[in-house]
């Protein structure tokens, strides 16, 4: 296995310089600073050779890249069609009451980041929350605070 | 490992795994499909893995410990099964391990209260269940069976003996010839046939020489569907035969796993079974001798519900924003940078190593003559029996809810299925205009019934599509029209914004059903409402856009009146949209604990312990908690 890249210009090298490498870039940034910096992503326009307003429209285009500091822990509440049947709003709403965050933000102290996602493929289990990688089937407001108190 | 040089090698190797297998040693498969793994199920092969280690059980082979794929029976999980015993347990959890270890693997007993039980009666092995008595497992056949880590194992299941045969035996036309007669249609949801699309980029790149390039597409957008996600996760080398099967088939010396980003442990196992495939010399250069050369890598979706579609991937790939282009051409013609490229869905690459291995004429005897083989299912929503499930084609759809499904709890019948994500759309259970014109089956039980056929024609006589395999179960308490709203709603999100139609339409679209769902509008909005989706399926640029009005087209086509008990009595019959219905107390069942009052976040509940509380209607938002923490089911919604 490739051994997981230290910093910026690992992560550079691990690719030829060109534009069609652009995505592949931005995603092992994305998971290796948990989020683009402006600085990051000039680095990667000037390696590929690309304008940064291209860089700029793939990035706010595709939901999984974030040009903001995410928090070390990630709450995902799953809006999938069986998680809203199974009342999955009304868990995600308790999630913004509980930390004071609307959903795509972070606790003042960037412990923790509530977002949805829609369908993590576990539809059974519905609803489904994800915290961090783990995923919490049939979740409810009380199964997730425990989950909460062991980060 | 070693590289394997040719066909008779690989012959070897499998007779060598295959004569180092005691059909006596206990294997227990712990379920780490989607459903299992969001119960715990981690937790539970980690207690097996321990407990054997410290528990030395007195034989002379250790049981082995296989954490395998999805075995389906999702709304039992976490399920185990043991052999040779044949053993399924059910609602496994990590306390429970110790004694299934003790009594089952020590002393070969049953521990019967994990077994799985139904109206009386206890089934020992998950053959004898009729969740999986209906079915017919053949793509999903491994999943649940071997270890998906271990190419080993998918060696011994019979892995790579369709791609030797095709090295072996078979020309390049030959494959494309046994695909277009096996009448394989996409598994994605277009149901486009196959073997015509290959043929395509074949012809074309004979009067364009070049290359060819072959995609999977595992960007698994439509929600309450994991069927792509269960074979990627359960059996990564399926994908990976049926690739370079296809490879051979078209003269593509490269192609690409695009898989959506929301699925980390597919993208892991797929890149376990890349690596271990290259190591055995199956990928790479002159496979098994043949002198073909074939690789595979995998590209990773960047969340983008419109990167399903086929030329938003192919954008993807060459780092660009997951725009759809108009077609023509097609990919087949010109596609990633402006070569011919097929790209079928990851289940329907799992179809053609067995279309290879029995052949084509096997295949059209499964299922129904337009829609041949197998489909696989994500049968979830109000349903007793929700998971995974594989059926041939031309099932009624209430045999599947009802006998496979286990019918609706608490409710005699469904109301609806929706079926085919956000594109697809919903049918009810009976409809005032009578189903005609689809292949239909009299029902079993209903003198003068007809069922829906689940076929990809029938199903498009509907007015909804087969789509990818999601199967949403509806009840009384789900309102049609919240759920048309929440497909606009997903769709006007997901919407790349490149055509009007599709931009504007779907906001303008969703901004009907906001109004319906707060009980606004008036009756002739509905028939706007249905114009304006038709402007959509007219004039969008690709198939998001024009299938995107499907699920309100359906909903208006079969319940209407629950659109004007909305508008017109400001009701909502199931209960569901928020300004149209009302918290309440029964002071009948209230037990006084106080707890809906503690958690209330708005503070409107009043009451004295031991005494029935109260909800002050007007401050209620309507939120759900007190109904969520009342321990005696004392709220009522009307």
């Amino acid at each position: 296995m490739k051994k997981a890249p230290k910093t910026i210009d690992d992560i550079l090298a691990s690719y030829p310089p060109h534009p069609q490498n652009l995505i592949s870039l931005l995603q092992d940034v994305q998971t290796k600073f948990n989020y683009i910096s402006t600085e990051h992503l000039a680095l990667i326009c000037d390696y590929v050779g690309i304008p940064v307003t291209r860089a700029w429209s793939v990035a706010t285009f595709y939901k999984s890249f974030s040009l903001e500091p995410r928090g070390e822990h990630e709450i995902k509440v799953c809006l999938g069609t069986t998680c809203h049947l199974k009342g999955a709003n009304r868990l995600l709403e308790a999630c913004e009451r509980a930390l004071g965050v609307a959903p795509g933000g972070t606790t003042p102290d960037l412990y923790l980041t509530l977002d949805t996602v829609k369908c993590v493929g576990a539809c059974a289990e519905a609803p489904v929350v994800m915290v961090d990688q783990d995923y919490l089937g049939r979740a409810s407001i009380s199964s997730l605070k425990k989950q909460l108190k062991r980060r | 490992m070693k590289k394997i040089k040719n066909a008779a090698e690989l012959q070897v190797l499998r007779q060598r795994l295959l004569a180092a297998q005691d059909p006596e040693q206990p294997v227990v498969r712990v379920c780490l499909g989607p459903g299992c793994l969001a119960l715990g199920a981690e937790k539970v092969g980690q207690a097996f893995k321990s407990a054997i280690r410290s528990k030395k059980i007195k034989a002379k082979v250790q049981p082995l410990i296989k954490e395998t794929g999805c075995h389906g029976f999702c709304s039992q999980g976490t399920l185990v099964s043991l052999s040779p015993a044949n053993l399924f347990y059910v609602r496994v959890r990590p306390d429970d391990v110790a004694e299934i270890v003790e009594t089952s693997l020590a002393q070969g007993k049953t521990v019967e209260r994990l077994l799985y039980q139904d109206n009386g009666t206890s089934y020992r092995s998950a053959e004898e269940i009729p969740f999986y008595r209906a079915q017919q497992k053949i793509i999903l056949k491994k999943v649940g069976v071997i270890d998906p880590r271990d190419i080993n194992d998918a060696l011994l299941a019979g892995a790579y003996q369709s791609l030797s045969k095709t090295l072996t035996e078979l020309s390049p036309d030959e494959v494309l010839r046994t695909v277009e007669v096996s009448g394989l249609r996409g598994r994605g949801g277009g149901g486009f046939p196959t073997g015509y699309k290959w043929r395509r980029a074949v012809d074309n790149a004979r009067k364009n020489p070049g290359p060819v390039y072959v995609i999977a597409n595992g960007e698994e957008g439509d929600p309450g569907a994991f069927m792509d996600r269960a074979i990627m996760e359960g059996d990564p080398h399926a994908v990976l035969e049926g690739m370079i099967i296809g490879g051979y088939a078209l003269g593509a010396n490269q192609g690409f796993l695009y898989v959506r980003h929301e699925y980390p442990i597919a993208i892991h196992h797929l890149s376990i079974a890349l690596q271990q495939a290259r190591a055995l010399g199956l990928l790479g250069k002159n496979i098994l001798g043949s002198g073909f050369n074939f690789d595979l890598q995998i590209n990773r979706g960047a969340g983008a519900y419109v990167c399903g579609e086929e030329t938003a991937i192919i954008a993807s790939l060459e780092g660009r924003v997951g725009e759809p282009r108009t077609r023509p051409p097609f990919p087949a013609q010109e596609g990633l940078w402006g070569r011919p490229t097929i790209i079928n869905n990851v289940e329907t690459w799992a179809n053609i190593a067995h279309i290879i291995e029995r052949g084509a004429e096997w295949y059209t005897q499964l299922g129904v003559p337009q829609s041949t083989g197998t489909k696989i299912f994500s049968l979830v929503g109000k349903v007793k029996n929700s998971g995974l499930v594989e059926v041939p084609m031309g099932i009624s759809l209430t045999r599947l809810v009802e006998e496979i499904g286990g019918g609706v709890p608490g409710q005699p019948r469904f109301k609806a299925v929706q079926t085919g994500g956000p594109s697809g759309g919903i049918i009810p259970y009976e409809s005032k205009e009578p189903f005609t014109d689809y292949h239909y089956h009299p029902s079993d039980s209903i003198p003068g019934r007809k069922e829906i056929s689940v076929d990809f024609d029938s199903m498009a006589q509907t007015g909804s599509i087969m789509g990818g395999g999601g199967m949403i179960v509806m009840d009384d308490h789900d309102c049609v029209v919240d759920v048309a709203r929440y497909f606009l709603n997903f769709l006007q999100e997901e919407s790349c914004g490149k055509c009007l139609p599709c931009r504007l339409g779907l906001k303008g679209m969703l901004e009907f059903l906001d109004c319906f769902t707060r009980g606004q509008g008036a009756p002739e909005d509905i028939d706007a409402l249905e114009s304006l989706g038709r402007a959509l399926v007219d004039g969008s640029l690709c198939g998001l856009g024009r299938a995107a009005p499907n699920p309100v087209l359906t909903s208006i086509r079969y319940f209407r009146d629950e659109y004007l008990a909305h508008i017109v009595e400001h009701k909502c019959p199931a209960g569901v949209c928020r300004d149209l219905i009302t918290y309440s107390i029964d002071p009948e069942i209230c037990n006084g604990c106080g707890l809906c009052a503690e958690d209330c976040p708005g503070a409107c509940i009043s009451g004295k312990k031991k005494k029935a509380y109260a909800i002050n209607a007007a401050a209620c938002i309507r939120c759900g908690t007190c109904q969520a923490v009342c321990p005696v089911d004392a709220v009522r919604v009307a």
